[in-house]
């Protein structure tokens, strides 16, 4: 059940998204609204009806999934806790990356096996069988998250799965540059190891502009590492999209 | 011409006292003190894509020049700056871009969809179009990748290309070469001083020419193959001064395997690892590539050896482009120097589910195991060929496990064939794996190093353990999730074979 201070929080960022989003909007863009994914039995009807506004997933790449003066300051949903050293291949093993990601039809497929190569310690699946996309808007990771291959079929596979945002200890260099490159998911860090503290299946809500996390299933509240100058790059829909947009390259003749 | 611009002598004696102010300058902001746990060192992330810096520190500015790492004049000349400092965003001129089958349709994808379908290559000359990864496998989907390669190469008349069509016989493909990094090197693509780029995290392998060489994801290949141009942070370098002469039963691996299990799979993130030190100079090319291949399973960005004589001397023949290698000042700044007496070291292995899990190989005696794997861009060159068969050699014996060996390219697998082993009366390492009972060597490609299509040659798809030459093994790495992944050198995978345990190899070549 939601503490004062929990609704507090949601209230904030619930004023906040409706201050940035035009309601003409969601006529315009029917594919950004989704229903909500079903949270744990005794959430309240405050945390669902915010769901909507903090999913912004669309089924094509994100590149071309973007809305022109969309804003997307928080995520809130369920989290999936992995520990250190999550590498590519656990991300997205090898023998799917005959997938290519800039097919659309192929970038969904990508997503439907985010994570499979995780071991069987992991008991609860990230993504349920037969469906493609996950339930867990956020994952929670540890130290080097996505260490490995320089495949960017690995932000883009949890991207296409669904997932808005991981928070990790740190992250491998090629996998926070592709998460930002493509714009498929934030890389976030925290100050602790927050993956020892949250658990899977756990409701969270990330305040980008607070760089802060909110556990709502266990009330604590931690401290996220400012995203900086990536963030604007992430919202836009990765750097060719951020750099249309800002002007450094010309916009594109149709 | 960027090989045009002059990096300018230093007065040695304002770099002395200029030196520790921008050492703290530039490091102020990485709080090493905060380290979580044993393994993992926390950084603080420095935006990527922060607009490039206009503000300069007092130290760069006139007359004052700061002593730099071969890494940051690689990098300054590339972005035509005098000089850069670690932490510095610049825009880099690429000199070769390499793809591959697996990230090459995406890349082509992106730089369609963002240059426009009729777009043209930045240059036709600088980007290297390999096939290795997935080749010898009745997969439709990696079958066309291939294909998809080989259209965009004849659209954009792409001047290197190394192709393959009858997959039946690699043989009878004269341009089919095999694993990329290998590749490169065999062809004349990694020249000391020049930045080369690749959609592959083993790009570092070519750092062994004195060349900045890192790998990326397809959307930065994307801009790269419209550009020419990438946005690079200067990493901080880490050197790593390795002395002594190298003992027989030692290899480049050993040496790596050795670094990571010291510093960590995160221990070089976001860092160059420089390697110099007697030990280094006296090895060849190949083990050089050995050493920086696996830089990345440290974390770091990018690795590099300098150019010398040995470094000439291989390139001789393969390229007729000038090239001018650069050398880190002896004044040059670095974030931490490691020392290490080579003469001291044993054979070393990773133990599973990671690249850092170090261990003695004597130690792990007691392990035993299913198979071997000989190949890969980290241990399927000739020479790792032809130490795993001075070990068969030396013991006369036959393996006591399936042992599969896969030359990295059409090169190595000829060199395989053909090329005396020293010592053995002129057998060839063919002649030896044979009498050996080993399986025939394979079709050169990536094969089961990333596990690959179900029907990848020696994927591993059942739960065993594996003695393995190549460079990761994270859970799932070669196949099966449960698979167990001990990395190890040519010396240590040959021995393991005859013994049917992890074995150090003195106990046949000593």
């Amino acid at each position: 059940m939601a503490t004062p201070l929990q609704s507090r929080a949601l209230n904030a960022s619930f004023a906040n998204l409706n201050s940035i989003h035009k309601p003409r909007h969601f006529l315009h863009h029917p594919h950004d609204l989704k229903l909500a994914p079903s949270l744990p039995r005794g959430s309240s009807s405050m945390l669902s009806s915010s769901i909507g506004f903090a999913s912004r997933r669309a089924a094509t790449p994100r590149a071309t999934a973007k809305a022109a003066g969309e804003s997307v300051t928080a995520f809130h949903g369920l989290c999936y806790v992995l520990g250190d050293n999550i590498d590519t291949d656990q991300i997205i093993p090898a023998e799917y990356l005959t997938l290519v990601p800039s097919n659309p039809a192929e970038y969904e497929k990508l997503g439907s096996y985010a994570l499979i190569g995780l071991p069987a310690s992991y008991e609860t699946r990230f993504i349920e069988p037969n469906e493609t996309k996950t339930k867990y808007k956020i994952v929670i990771g540890g130290a080097n998250f996505g260490c490995g291959s320089s495949r960017e079929h690995a932000p883009v596979a949890l991207g296409a799965a669904g997932v808005s945002a991981v928070v990790a200890e740190s992250y491998a260099r090629i996998f926070f540059r592709n998460s930002v490159s493509t714009g498929e998911v934030y890389p976030l860090e925290a100050d602790v190891r927050i993956c020892e503290e949250c658990r899977t299946g756990d409701t969270v809500t990330i305040e980008l502009a607070e760089s802060k996390l909110i556990n709502h299933t266990t009330g604590k509240e931690y401290k996220l590492k400012p995203i900086g100058d990536a963030g604007p790059v992430i919202e836009a829909g990765g750097i060719f999209a951020y750099a249309r947009k800002t002007g450094m390259i010309p916009s594109q003749a149709a | 011409m960027a090989s045009s611009t002059v990096i300018p002598p230093l007065s040695a004696s304002f770099v002395a006292s200029k030196k520790e102010f921008g050492l703290s300058a530039c490091f102020a902001s990485q709080p090493f003190s905060s380290t979580k746990s044993k393994k993992s060192v926390s950084k603080k992330i420095v935006s990527v894509m922060a607009p490039q810096q206009t503000e300069r520190k007092p130290a760069t500015t006139g007359s004052v020049k700061n002593a730099m790492t071969m890494t940051e004049k690689i990098l300054a000349r590339a972005s035509e700056k005098p000089e850069l400092s670690p932490g510095e965003n610049v825009w880099v001129d690429v000199d070769v871009l390499m793809t591959h089958d697996v990230c090459g349709p995406g890349s082509f994808g992106i730089f369609k969809k963002e240059f426009g379908e009729n777009a043209k290559v930045w240059d036709r000359e600088k980007i290297v179009i390999i096939p290795d990864h997935y080749i010898f496998t009745s997969d439709e989907r990696a079958n066309r990748n291939v294909d998809i390669l080989r259209d965009f190469c004849r659209e954009q008349n792409i001047k290197y290309f190394y192709d393959i069509t009858d997959l039946s016989d690699f043989k009878v493909n004269p341009d089919y070469k095999g694993v990329c990094h290998i590749a490169l090197a065999q062809e004349g693509h990694c020249r000391p001083g020049e930045v080369l780029l690749g959609t592959d995290s083993h790009t570092c392998t070519a750092g062994a020419f004195g060349q900045f060489a890192t790998g990326i994801g397809n959307t930065d290949a994307g801009f790269v193959l419209g550009a020419g141009k990438i946005l690079l942070k200067v990493p901080p370098t880490l050197r790593f001064v390795m002395e002594g002469e190298m003992p027989e039963y030692l290899l480049a691996k050993d040496l790596i395997l050795q670094i990571i299990g010291e510093i960590s799979v995160a221990g070089a993130t976001y860092k160059s690892m420089e390697f110099v030190g007697s030990t280094v100079e006296s090895l060849t090319m190949e083990e050089r590539m050995t050493l920086c291949n696996m830089v990345v399973e440290a974390g770091g960005k990018n690795g590099v050896v300098p150019a010398d004589s040995t470094t000439f001397e291989y390139l001789k023949d393969k390229t007729s482009k000038p090239y001018e290698p650069v050398y880190s000042d002896e004044k040059a700044r670095f974030l931490s120097e490691y020392h290490f007496d080579i003469t001291k070291l044993e054979p070393l292995v990773a133990k599973p589910h990671s690249p850092d899990k170090r261990a003695l190989a004597r130690e792990c005696k007691d392990v035993k195991i299913d198979r071997v794997y000989i190949g890969s861009c980290t241990g399927g060159k000739t020479e790792d060929f032809l130490a795993a068969a001075k070990v068969f050699l030396a013991s006369g014996k036959k393996v006591k496990v399936p042992t599969f060996l896969v030359p990295a390219t059409q090169k190595v697998w000829m060199d395989v064939y053909t090329l005396p082993v020293p010592g053995s009366g002129g057998k060839t390492c063919s002649q030896i794996f044979e009498e050996a009972g080993c399986d025939t060597p394979a079709s050169p490609s990536c094969g089961a190093c990333l596990g690959g299509p179900r029907d990848t040659y020696a994927r591993m798809n059942e739960p065993k353990v594996c003695v393995s030459t190549t460079n990761r093994n994270f859970p799932g790495r070669m196949g099966h999730k449960e698979g167990q992944i001990y990395l190890a050198s040519p010396f240590t995978a040959a021995a393991s074979a005859l013994t049917g345990y992890v074995t150090d190899p003195r106990d046949f070549l000593q």
